[in-house]
């Protein structure tokens, strides 16, 4: 995989994850282009799209557009699967996660990212052990946190989850229909 | 100094702005304050500035003086701080910056971290941006963590590898050792990566390929486990376990099993059995499936029904992936029933298939046809649903293969002919039209073909040949077939002298290259009367391809395709004086001296040599230069053609400062060597020669664009040609 971008139905980029190396510059341009592509296409079409010398995958989860480009060699029904394992752990992570949980806790996104893949490839094919990775990792953090002495922000990230009220559809409902008719 | 506001503080304040306009005042708010923060070199909140600032780039502003703040987080004692310091790096720092070697130091230390998180943390930052350099430092650190018994840092430690292997291939070696198994390993995670590090492996080097080979047997039995064993909650995907590592291993069989019989062998019970055990009707199923594919191509014959159903689909990135996998799947097996559903794709698809599509089933036809007529009746179908979309060198490729097909000759001349009646506006199906109307415009009248009626009047069909060339509808390259055409016909028909009216009016014509040919084929009627019987006009191959036998001489190979029609006038001349010692050395009048390039003048022999093993291109002269190509293979490099051009020059004055320029494609190199001197003599009374050195690694067809400025009578002429008719010998 070359690179993973994720953004909305508007053109807003939520995540970046490049696992080739490019200036500001070309990553820009990439991405306005590879997202207006996207954007363009009607519901009904292919996941898979050529663009460039790159094979293009993608799949849209409520608002937001999972966007991942692979090489020729690679295999393009595979990648689905890894986008969707990829929603799944932010689903189990997160509790039916929406858009505004990767907005918000965009950090969170990019570390379960990093335990599943790793150098564009899955380091991790059994979803419990990422997420037990996380949770340990997790961990590590508050009581270093805690450790230093710091004001107590080891309960603030209870207490900003708690407080959303802005409700937007939940990716849960879309992950359960779109397995049953997964093709 | 109050404490800077949280992440998710700022993150909230920024989504209310309503303009770009005041969203920019706040990011621009923000970023002050937060380098003020950096500049008191505050240790507790800079976790907390560096994770606003990823959020601020992450809406696209600037946020670079942020990548030392990263570097000092990485170096920090806290998790938090490494966490996030690594996650800075990662998307603020890139290779072509020096600074990101800073962090090289800090990797290598926390690569011996006594936590596994942090040592997670240093082995992830390096397999996605690390640089060369960093690889290169660091792969001693990796390669001693792939040999871990530590599960969780084995399989980051084999991506790891993989990267430090693409960024510096000749350190894949070191990794040999570690590798030796890594494939007995129970955890999913490892194996998986295991494979892909063993797949890099392979694909980078043959001798890694031999040497990996004995993993078949392992792999496949790890495949038969994840297929047999029974459900796996931890792995399930729709009812398949660890489609992942599956994929994976099906991939690295299929490289390890080609061109290896035992290996095959050994793969092909379970490949069977994954075929059938798999379910397609889910994404997932059809994923292993995909590769499976790849390795067994019978397979994927079971499949064509859909396949070919996918030529009708809505979506143009499927339709263009189904007619090249159709095209793929052809065989002399299916070729009736394929062609059929291809030709129908041809006529209903969008025009930016249908040169493809056209191509393909030249292609396809010209490997399994089953008889010449269904070939000539389905070229027929292609250039008349599709002939202005059919590729310009598609040309000259038809009227080979229709050439070769003898015993079709009467009923492709007729069906073209009737083609044309019908509709001249399709260029490709006009020119191969025209060239097998000259050629085998007798047998059109003479009514050898059973099934068409013979055209009874001669005439009509120079109507035809002469509305073509005065159709707005015809190019210039269509009429010059038309103009040859006519010409031809005159040693076929007996109108003689409409031919020749024809072909006096176009000698004053506009188009430099129609004027050429007519003024040439003039001079054929005036001078040559008597042997333009001898010198019937067959077609290039016959000779250029290796036909090379005395039989052919009779019917010297007379190029009449575009461009070469003035090296074929050479050719007559030189023809002549082959035959006339071939009649008996008959006084037919003064024979025009041409210079002949390299080969001494010997009878008989020089048409020989001249074709040899060269053959020879040219292109139209322009104003009385000539320019002739010859063409050696270069030993030992077979990529490398050498090609020599002779500039002679048939006016009455030198052509001096005579400069030779060419330009080539993209996928060629070339090399101009220095020319023989820079003036070429009047009345042919010798010749410039020069090198060029053409690399051709990808086989395409030689294509050149040249240019030509010399100084004559005072004057510059500048001159500017294009040649693609480069016989293939020279290039393939």
């Amino acid at each position: 995989m070359q690179f993973m971008l994720l953004f909305s139905r508007q053109g807003k980029l939520r995540l970046q994850k490049w696992y080739v190396p490019l200036s500001d510059k070309e990553k820009k341009k990439i991405t306005r282009e590879l997202v207006q592509t996207v954007l363009a296409r009607k519901p009904k079409m292919c996941s898979f799209l050529e663009w460039r010398d790159l094979k293009i995958v993608y799949k849209r989860y409520a608002s937001l557009y999972f966007c991942c480009a692979i090489e020729d060699q690679d295999n393009e029904l595979i990648t689905l699967e890894i986008i969707h394992r990829y929603v799944e752990l932010l689903d189990k992570y997160f509790g039916s996660v929406c858009e505004l949980d990767i907005i918000f806790n965009f950090e969170k996104a990019y570390f379960i990212l990093d335990e599943f893949l790793l150098g564009g490839e899955a380091q991790e094919t059994s979803k419990k052990n990422v997420l037990k990775a996380i949770e340990q990792a997790d961990l590590l953090q508050e009581v270093s946190h805690h450790e230093a002495c710091i004001a107590p922000s080891g309960n603030a990230f209870l207490t900003q989850h708690s407080s959303f009220l802005i409700h937007e559809p939940t990716l849960n409902s879309h992950i359960l229909i779109t397995r049953n008719m997964c093709s | 100094m109050p404490a800077p506001i949280r992440l998710r503080e700022l993150i909230r304040t920024i989504r209310t702005a309503r303009t770009q306009a005041e969203e920019r005042e706040m990011i621009q708010k923000e970023c002050a304050a937060i380098r003020s923060s950096f500049r008191e070199e505050d240790n507790t909140y800079r976790c907390r500035n560096v994770a606003k600032l990823l959020y601020m780039h992450m809406l696209g502003y600037p946020a670079h003086f942020g990548q030392l703040e990263c570097l000092k987080l990485i170096a920090s004692q806290k998790f938090t701080d490494k966490r996030i310091g690594y996650l800075g790096a990662m998307l603020l720092l890139d290779e072509r910056q020096d600074v990101h070697l800073l962090m090289t130091n800090c990797i290598k230390n926390d690569l011996n971290h006594s936590t596994q998180y942090v040592q997670g943390l240093a082995l992830c930052t390096l397999g996605c941006m690390g640089s060369s350099e960093m690889c290169r430092d660091l792969a001693g650190e990796v390669e001693k963590l792939l040999k871990t018994s530590n599960s969780y840092l084995r399989k980051k430690a084999a991506l790891c590898a993989v990267h430090v292997i693409r960024k510096v291939p000749e350190l894949m070696e070191m990794f040999l050792p570690a590798t030796k198994n890594l494939l007995s390993e129970k955890n999913h995670g490892v194996l998986h990566t295991s494979v892909v590090l063993l797949t890099e492996m392979c694909e980078r080097s043959p001798d890694m390929l031999t040497h990996f080979r004995k993993l078949v047997p392992q792999l496949v039995r790890i495949l038969k486990n994840l297929i047999m064993s029974g459900y796996s909650p931890e792995h399930d995907v729709s009812g398949i376990s660890d489609p992942f590592l599956q994929v994976r291993i099906l991939r690295l069989l299929r490289i390890l099993g080609k061109s290896d019989d035992d290996s095959s062998e050994a793969m092909n019970d379970i490949l069977a059995q994954v075929a059938t055990n798999t379910e397609t009707s889910k994404n997932v199923g059809n994923a292993i499936l995909f590769p499976l594919l790849q390795t067994d191509h019978n397979a994927v014959q079971r499949h064509r029904s859909t396949i070919v159903d996918c030529l009708k689909d809505l979506d143009v990135s499927i339709k263009r992936r189904a007619m090249e996998l159709s095209f793929a799947l052809v065989n002399g097996n299916n070729i009736r029933g394929m062609m059929k559903e291809l030709l129908y794709f041809l006529d209903s698809c969008d025009p930016e298939f249908k040169a493809d599509c056209a191509s393909g089933v030249f292609l396809a036809a010209e490997k399994y046809a089953p008889s010449k007529r269904w070939h000539i009746d389905t070229i027929m179908r292609v250039l008349t649903t599709a002939g202005s979309y059919v590729r310009d060198d598609s040309v000259p490729n038809l009227i080979q293969l229709i050439t070769n097909s003898v015993e079709m000759h009467a009923y492709t001349v007729q069906r073209l002919y009737k083609a044309l009646l019908d509709d001249i506006s399709q260029q490709p199906l006009v020119q191969v039209a025209s060239w097998c109307i000259g050629e085998y415009g007798d047998l059109l009248v003479s009514g050898q073909c059973e099934e068409e009626e013979p055209i009874q009047v001669k005439d009509e069909v120079l109507d035809v040949l002469e509305g073509l060339l005065v159709s707005n509808l015809s190019t210039p390259v269509t009429r010059g077939y038309s103009l040859t055409a006519i010409m031809k016909l005159s040693t076929r028909f007996s109108s003689v002298n409409r031919i020749k009216k024809v072909v006096s009016i176009y000698g004053s014509s506009i188009d430099v290259e129609l004027q050429q040919r007519a003024v040439e084929y003039n001079a054929l009627f005036k001078k040559y009367d008597h042997m333009r019987y001898e010198l019937r006009w067959c077609s290039t191959h016959s000779l250029l391809t290796g036909g090379r036998t005395r039989s052919h001489l009779n019917e010297t190979g007379l190029v009449a395709n575009l461009g070469l029609h003035s090296l074929t006038f050479m050719y007559l001349q030189l023809c002549a004086n082959d035959l006339l010692d071939l009649l008996g050395g008959h006084d037919v009048g003064p024979v025009i001296q041409t210079a002949l390039p390299t080969k001494p003048a010997s009878a008989g022999g020089e048409l020989l040599d001249l074709l040899g093993d060269l053959s020879l291109s040219g292109m139209p002269s322009m104003n009385g230069l000539k320019i002739e190509f010859t063409f050696e293979r270069s030993n030992p490099n077979p990529n490398i053609s050498v090609i020599t051009i002779h500039a002679s020059n048939t006016t009455e004055a030198d052509m001096t400062d005579f400069v030779f320029q060419a330009a080539v494609p993209k996928t060629f190199q070339l090399q101009l060597l220095s020319p023989s001197s820079n003036v070429v003599p009047a009345l042919n009374q010798g010749n410039i020669t020069q090198v060029i050195r053409v690399l051709n690694p990808q086989k395409q067809q030689l294509r050149m664009r040249i240019k030509l400025t010399y100084t004559y009578k005072g004057a510059p002429v500048q001159d500017l040609a294009e040649v693609n008719n480069f016989p293939p010998q020279s290039w393939q």
